[in-house]
């Protein structure tokens, strides 16, 4: 039931759904603050509760208006201009990890070993990636406060598996787009489904790596600088992942109810531009957390 | 389409409307610029006199550091976030904003971000009290234990940023009416877009150096703990990434009112619009690539040093093009001195000295003497206050009449601009001489040969607060019970589409294109 597209820019009626948002962000933000010092979590929940419906209801509000035809091309443009600059502060934030990443690998470490810093703070440290013995173990031995990790994960198992994984899944994404853009309903959704078994492959997978550093290799948060690299790029690319498949995942649905024409899919397009960008991200990470970091 | 406003409290808290969204920021802005103004009153009291009078050292420290964040990130960013909600749709013909939900979603974040924040000074241990840059391990090791408040309300101010910037992005580059070229557009349109690009690009390393601290304090990570193999140095690295653009985020819309008034009251047309245009994107190309001359002392190789000298004073140029094109514009121009035009000429003269004094901090050698003293300080607010927030008056009393199609009281606006200018030039000049005898910044006391300028300073401080007053009692008195006006021309010098429309403007403008020639 696609309505004529409307001619003048929608914008749209009073709407509770905004300040709803609003303040289920902030009484998450203020029960995040409480959890993460070791208060209880009901107030964290209650803000991801109100959170959730309002954008549940946001979105589901903006894709019966879109089915209603109220947006035009230019509502349309509107929505790809907010999905790029979206993604692009998403790569900001990947770009201060790895940033930090470099900066500790070629400038801070290396300082540490050498010169007065050495001799007077950190006595026989030497730098090394990655870290076993942190500054701490160079001069308390034993004793230590932050030790380094025992073991890394090896990059040619669980890594490279993920890694063909996800490329793979990058394709599968393409071709279930190239279906979508021909009108082929049963395509699409067949390869757009392969697409979302895979990223619930590699989070699978990711978990087991997680499990296996903490249990086996002494690998954690805690283990010195490399082990605070290495879980918060890949935890946060984890967690982006965790985003793209569910997105993946409500596209599939809205999908299966014959939301989608050749050429009025944005919802799917931006999750797809989304995967896309979280699969170079894991590239990244394959070689300079993975490969170069062993 | 041709919804009115709603009835009731529902209008505010429900609106998609641009132009209740911009008051909505308006005079958010405006509550939060007093109670920052309150903070800094109290730091002003405690510096009158040599010793400690009023309040204790930790809470000297809270004042400092909530003083620079409610300023920074609550009156004065989301001051020019409403500006822009108010003008942009007006200026290039568009009937909203890109997206209007979340434009509204953007302002509701910030009143929550805000009461997390604030509630911190009632907490045990009171409020953040390692100043508004949050260097570890200050915020880290040794912070209270509110911290996690502060990171968490500004994880969400930055959400709220990135979204109003985003829909301001959107709203440029799609809804511009048929033949606003982007060179057409007004300076003010331009800045903006700049800015915009400038905070999707920074605030997401604004909320990874707090995910930072975050992780250090809570979950054992070593970021910004040598121990572990990390680097306190790694936070200043991130965390100026981030504020060196922040700096221009703020500073670079004021540019684009001052582009907008001077040209006004000079009734000539602005000088070098397009390299105004290449002198913005220049300097917020710069702006990623000198962070750490905020780091000087940090200890970093004579290269780094260098480097980021040089490239710094680079910026002058730019920031020179401006300058003298705004002089230029006024030059031979037919000038009149209403309130808006004295704020705008009163910004060319301080920011230039703020502007001049920033190129001393940038030069390395130097810096070592000046650093982390009230020559800093008085640096940055002649940029701060006397750029944006004069600026931001000036947009006030300039746009004022088309928002609530009344006239503010001219008499009373020239005495509160020369009460602002003088208190303003009285607080912080001074500071300028205190920070080069070596007076140190953040200290609840000082020692005695600094007593006399610190007086002055604190009175000069007052006299500013005062001034603020006034405006706030110009702007409710205009609101309420100011001279009609109906022109839409309300300068008649004023040029660009926001001077087409009926005065007040309607709750609906733009709904069909206008066609720009």
């Amino acid at each position: 039931m696609m309505a004529t597209e409307s001619s003048t820019y929608y914008v749209p009626e009073q709407s509770k759904l905004p300040v709803v948002t609003g303040i289920g962000l902030g009484v998450m933000a203020w029960g995040a603050a409480t959890w993460a010092k070791g208060g209880s979590s009901m107030v964290f929940l209650v803000g991801v509760l109100i959170l959730g419906t309002a954008l549940f209801s946001w979105f589901s509000t903006v894709i019966r208006e879109n089915r209603a035809g109220l947006t035009n091309d230019q509502l349309k443009r509107s929505y790809v201009w907010a999905m790029t600059w979206f993604i692009f502060s998403e790569a900001m934030f990947f770009a201060v990890l790895f940033g930090s990443l470099f900066y500790v690998r070629v400038l801070a470490l290396p300082w540490l070993s050498e010169g007065p810093t050495q001799e007077l703070l950190w006595n026989g440290f030497e730098a090394s990636w990655p870290l076993f013995v942190t500054p701490d173990m160079a001069v308390a031995g034993e004793a230590a406060r932050v030790k380094g990790p025992d073991a890394i994960i090896d990059p040619w198992h669980l890594p490279l598996i993920n890694t063909l994984i996800l490329m793979a899944s990058s394709v599968t994404l393409h071709v279930a787009h190239t279906a979508l853009k021909k009108n082929s309903r049963k395509p699409f959704l067949i390869w757009l489904g392969i697409t979302v078994v895979l990223g619930i492959t590699f989070l699978f997978f990711q978990v087991e790596e997680y499990i296996e550093a903490y249990r086996e290799l002494g690998l954690t948060l805690g283990s010195g600088i490399y082990g605070t690299t290495f879980f918060m790029l890949t935890g946060f690319h984890g967690a982006h992942v965790t985003l793209g498949t569910f997105m993946l995942l409500v596209q599939w649905l809205r999908g299966l109810k014959g939301h989608f024409s050749h050429d009025d899919a944005f919802g799917f397009e931006a999750s797809s531009w989304y995967w896309h960008f979280v699969d170079v991200v894991w590239v990244g990470l394959f070689i300079f957390v993975y490969v170069l970091g062993s | 389409m041709a919804h009115g406003p709603a009835k009731g409290i529902g209008r505010w808290l429900f609106t998609t409307n641009h132009k209740d969204i911009g008051t909505m920021y308006l005079w958010f802005s405006f509550s939060m610029f007093f109670l920052g103004g309150f903070f800094a009153m109290v730091i002003r009291a405690e510096l009158f006199a040599p010793g400690m009078q009023l309040v204790d050292p930790n809470f000297f420290n809270q004042m400092t550091t909530m003083h620079g964040l409610v300023m920074v990130f609550g009156a004065i960013m989301p001051a020019f976030v409403g500006l822009a909600n108010w003008m942009i749709p007006l200026q290039i013909g568009a009937p909203d904003m890109a997206l209007p939900r979340m434009n509204n979603l953007s302002f509701w974040i910030l009143p929550c971000a805000f009461i997390v924040l604030a509630s911190t000074l009632f907490m045990e241990g009171g409020a953040p009290n390692f100043g508004w840059t949050f260097y570890a391990p200050l915020s880290t090791t040794y912070a209270p234990a509110s911290v996690n408040y502060f990171i968490f309300a500004l994880h969400i101010m930055g959400a709220s940023s990135i979204m109003g910037s985003i829909n301001i992005i959107a709203t440029i580059l799609n809804m511009r009416a048929p033949g606003m070229t982007l060179m057409k557009m007004p300076m003010f349109a331009w800045t903006w877009l700049i800015t915009a690009f400038l905070l999707v690009a920074v605030m997401p390393v604004l909320a990874g150096a707090v995910t930072m601290i975050l992780m250090d304090i809570n979950f054992g990570t070593s970021f910004f703990d040598a121990a572990g193999g990390g680097d306190p140095v790694l936070f200043q690295h991130v965390f100026w990434f981030f504020g060196h653009p922040e700096v221009y985020i703020i500073i670079l819309p004021a540019f684009g009112v001052i582009s907008a008034i001077i040209p006004t009251f000079s009734r000539k047309p602005l000088f070098g619009y397009s390299s105004m245009v290449y002198a913005t994107a220049a300097i917020a190309f710069l702006s990623f690539i000198v962070w750490a001359h905020h780091m000087f002392t940090v200890g970093m190789p004579i290269a780094g040093e260098l480097y980021f000298m040089y490239a710094t004073m680079l910026i002058a140029v730019p920031t020179g093009v401006k300058v003298f094109n705004w002089v230029t514009t006024m030059f031979r121009g037919s000038i009149s001195l209403e309130t808006p035009m004295l704020f705008a000429i009163a910004f060319v003269i301080l920011f230039t000295i703020g502007g001049f004094t920033g190129v001393m901090l940038a030069l390395a050698p130097a810096d070592i003497q000046y650093h982390d003293t009230y020559f800093v300080v008085a640096h940055f607010h002649y940029v701060m206050v006397a750029g944006a927030v004069f600026s931001g008056t000036g947009a006030v009393y300039y746009w004022l009449p088309k928002w609530c199609g009344r006239m503010y009281n001219e008499a009373l606006g020239k005495v509160q601009f020369w009460l602002a200018f003088i208190g303003f030039n009285i607080a912080f000049f001074p500071q300028h001489f205190l920070g080069l005898a070596g007076m140190p910044r953040r200290y609840a006391d000082y020692s005695l040969q600094f007593a006399d300028w610190n007086m002055v300073s604190s009175v000069g401080a007052f006299m500013y607060g005062a001034a603020q007053v006034l405006l706030l009692y110009n702007v409710l008195s205009t609101v309420i019970a100011g001279k009609k006006v109906t022109e839409p021309k309300t300068w008649e010098g004023a040029e660009g589409l926001e001077w087409t429309v009926p005065t007040p403007a309607p709750y609906h403008t733009f709904t069909t294109p206008p066609e720009v020639k």
